[in-house]
C-alpha cells in the first residue's frame, strides 16, 4: 500500500515537474542561433546572447495562461491528494484530486495545441521544435493517466 | 391665382462628430438630413474633404439628379463608394483602404429643394495604427477568470452543503 502511494505521488510529481520545466525554460522552438519560448526570444550572436520579450499577440498570451493554469491546477491537485488521504473515509475515491489533475492535463493540451496551430505568427519559418515543447506534450498524457488513477483508486487502510 | 414661390425652410444635416478607424480598414461616413418637406427629386448630397493642416477643402462626392458622382481624380479616387439611400435621406459614403493622409474633416451638405437653407455638418476622421495588446493582459484575464470560476464553484458547493445540513437539522429538530 505504501509502495502504491509512493508510486502515485511520484507520478504526480513527475507530471508537475514536466509542466514547470516546459513553462519556464526557453526552448519551445529553435532555429540556428536562437531559441524562443512563451516568454522570451533569445538569440546568441557572436558569443553574446541577447533576449527580447516575446511578441505580445493574443494567442501566445493564451498559451502562457493555460500553461500557468495547468501548473497551478497540478499543485492544487497534489495538495488535495494529501488532504483527502487523511480525511477520506475508507473505500472512498479521490475524485477531487483526479478532477484537478485531469483539468491540468486538459489545460496543457489546449495550450500546446494553440501554440502548434497559431505559431506561424511569431515563429520564423525554419524553426524546429525544442525540447521544452516536447516535454509539454509528454506532460499531457502523464498528467491524464495520473488523474485517472486518482479517480479509480480507492482508499484502503 | 397668384403663383407662389415656395417658401424655403431650414434643413438640418446630421453626420457623426468623429470617426476612428485603423490604417488599411474602411470607414463609413454617414450623412442624413431632416427637412419639413417631402423628399424632392432634386435632392442633392455633397461631400468635401479638408486635410488636417490645409486651409481649403476639395469636393469629393456629389449626388444630384438621381446620380452619384464619386471622386476620380483626387485623393480618394477608386477608394470612395456611395452607400447611401437618398430615398431614405441617407447620403453616406464608404472610404476603403485608409491611410494616415486621410486624417481630416469631411463635410456633408444636403439640399432638399426648396429647403436649401442649412448648415453643412462635419465629421472628423482619425486614422489609427494597430493598437497592440499589452503584454500580460490576456494572460492575466484568462488565469483570473478560470481561478475565479473554480473558487465560485467551490463556494457554491460549500454553501449547498451548509444549506442542506441546516435543512436536515431543522427537519430533525421538529
Amino acid at each position: 500500500m505504501l509502495l502504491l502511494l509512493l508510486g502515485i505521488v511520484l507520478l504526480h510529481i513527475a507530471a508537475l515537474v514536466l509542466l514547470c520545466v516546459s513553462t519556464i525554460v526557453s526552448t519551445w522552438v529553435e532555429t540556428s542561433g536562437s531559441t524562443a519560448d512563451l516568454w522570451l526570444n533569445c538569440s546568441t550572436t557572436n558569443g553574446g546572447s541577447h533576449c527580447d520579450p516575446a511578441n505580445t499577440s493574443e494567442w501566445i498570451q493564451a498559451v502562457q495562461a493555460t500553461m500557468i493554469l495547468s501548473v497551478v491546477f497540478s499543485v492544487i491537485s497534489l495538495f488535495l491528494f494529501f488532504c483527502q488521504l487523511f480525511t477520506l473515509q475508507k473505500g472512498g475515491r479521490f475524485f477531487l484530486t483526479g478532477i484537478f489533475q485531469i483539468l491540468a492535463s486538459l489545460f496543457v493540451m489546449s495550450g500546446v495545441t494553440i501554440y502548434t496551430v497559431k505559431n506561424a505568427d511569431w515563429v520564423p519559418e525554419a524553426a524546429s521544435y525544442g525540447y521544452a515543447y516536447i516535454l509539454a506534450w509528454v506532460a499531457f498524457p502523464i498528467a491524464l493517466i495520473s488523474g485517472f488513477i486518482y479517480i479509480i483508486l480507492r482508499k484502503r487502510e | 391665382m397668384a403663383l407662389e414661390t415656395p417658401q424655403s425652410e431650414a434643413i438640418w444635416v446630421y453626420t457623426g462628430w468623429e470617426r476612428h478607424a485603423l490604417v488599411g480598414s474602411e470607414v463609413r461616413l454617414s450623412c442624413s438630413f431632416f427637412s419639413w418637406r417631402w423628399l424632392s427629386d432634386d435632392v442633392t448630397f455633397s461631400w468635401s474633404y479638408k486635410p488636417d493642416n490645409a486651409r481649403s477643402s476639395i469636393s469629393i462626392f456629389h449626388y444630384a439628379g438621381g446620380q452619384p458622382y464619386v471622386d476620380n481624380k483626387g485623393p480618394f479616387r477608386d477608394r470612395l463608394e456611395f452607400v447611401g439611400n437618398p430615398q431614405k435621406r441617407d447620403g453616406s459614403i464608404l472610404i476603403r483602404n485608409l491611410d494616415y493622409n486621410d486624417n481630416g474633416t469631411f463635410t456633408c451638405d444636403a439640399k432638399n429643394p426648396p429647403d436649401i437653407v442649412g448648415r453643412p455638418s462635419s465629421v472628423k476622421l482619425l486614422v489609427f495604427d494597430k493598437v497592440p495588446v499589452r503584454a500580460g493582459v490576456i494572460t492575466g484575464a484568462i488565469i483570473g477568470s478560470v481561478l475565479g470560476l473554480v473558487i465560485l464553484i467551490v463556494a457554491i458547493y460549500f454553501l449547498m452543503r451548509f444549506l442542506v445540513a441546516r435543512r436536515v437539522l431543522n427537519l430533525s429538530v421538529r
